[in-house]
């Protein structure tokens, strides 16, 4: 006799082996950078271009700092865990495992990236405006 | 009785031997936007990293991100962005079971499409402004 019920001994069986756990993540972050993206176009489309000290000075302030901080951590997640999707689709086993941490790396390293520009940007702010 | 042997099943169809079609297109589309877009970000990182090391290497990195080829990068990004944020908002639609009949979801597709070119357009005129 099988003590087990007919739910556990599905549990994790399914293609994805962990439910809608992932597509659930995916949308609700798409829904958090839907709401920050056409913002952060302009803050950036308007900063591209200019002077190094205009450049440094527009992401030294709070809310571009926040916003950009924002819109790198979540995007950089939901741009690693949506190459999950084709990795999937496109290649098996180690393949598939390697390809899957080389996305999440390539996607961490844009992020402490720009954290640390955004971080010596507010500092050369704070140091600027301390002179001025 | 069933027979012993092995029942002969239909392959799945697969994905080559399809006309194009509107929705299938529009959902490839997606991907290929979704994952294309890190080129304008890697561009763009590379960018606020120079802007933080030194002005010569600022100016380097400038000269390129505002060349004819940063141009190109950073306007397909673009167009790669708005149309994967409406595909999106469109897969949020259908995930509430809302306008999933073919007819609908064909007009969905264009939106993306149409919609994207004139979310550029108008974001290029924008930031010009």
């Amino acid at each position: 006799m099988r003590y087990l019920t007919d739910r556990k001994r599905a549990v994790g069986k399914g293609a994805s082996g962990t439910g809608t756990e992932h597509h659930w993540w995916m949308s609700a972050s798409a829904v958090a950078l839907a709401f920050m993206i056409p913002t952060w176009l302009y803050i950036v489309g308007t900063t591209l271009g200019m002077p190094q000290q205009a450049v440094i000075a527009t992401f030294a302030q709070p809310f571009p700092a926040i916003l950009t901080a924002l819109v790198v951590i979540v995007g950089m997640r939901h741009f690693a865990k949506g190459t999950e999707i084709w990795i999937e689709d496109y290649a098996r086993g180690t393949t598939a495992k390697a390809l899957k941490i080389a996305m999440h790396s390539l996607a961490y390293i844009i992020m402490a990236t720009v954290l640390y520009a955004l971080g010596k940007m507010v500092f050369i702010g704070l140091l600027l405006g301390a002179n001025g | 009785m069933a027979e012993a042997k092995p029942v002969e099943r239909p392959l799945s169809p697969h994905l080559q031997i399809y006309r194009p079609q509107m929705t299938s297109m529009s959902s490839i589309l997606t991907r290929i936007t979704g994952n294309g877009i890190i080129v304008g970000v890697l561009l763009l990182v590379w960018w606020l990293l120079a802007a933080v090391t030194s002005p010569d290497y600022f100016d380097f990195v400038n000269a390129i991100a505002t060349s004819w080829f940063g141009d190109l990068v950073f306007t397909l990004s673009l167009l790669g962005v708005w149309y994967h944020y409406l595909a999106g908002i469109r897969h949020l639609i259908w995930d509430s079971a809302k306008m999933m009949d073919i007819k609908t979801a064909e007009m969905l597709g264009w939106i993306c499409v149409i919609g994207s070119v004139v979310l550029t357009a108008l974001t290029l005129i924008i930031i010009h402004l």
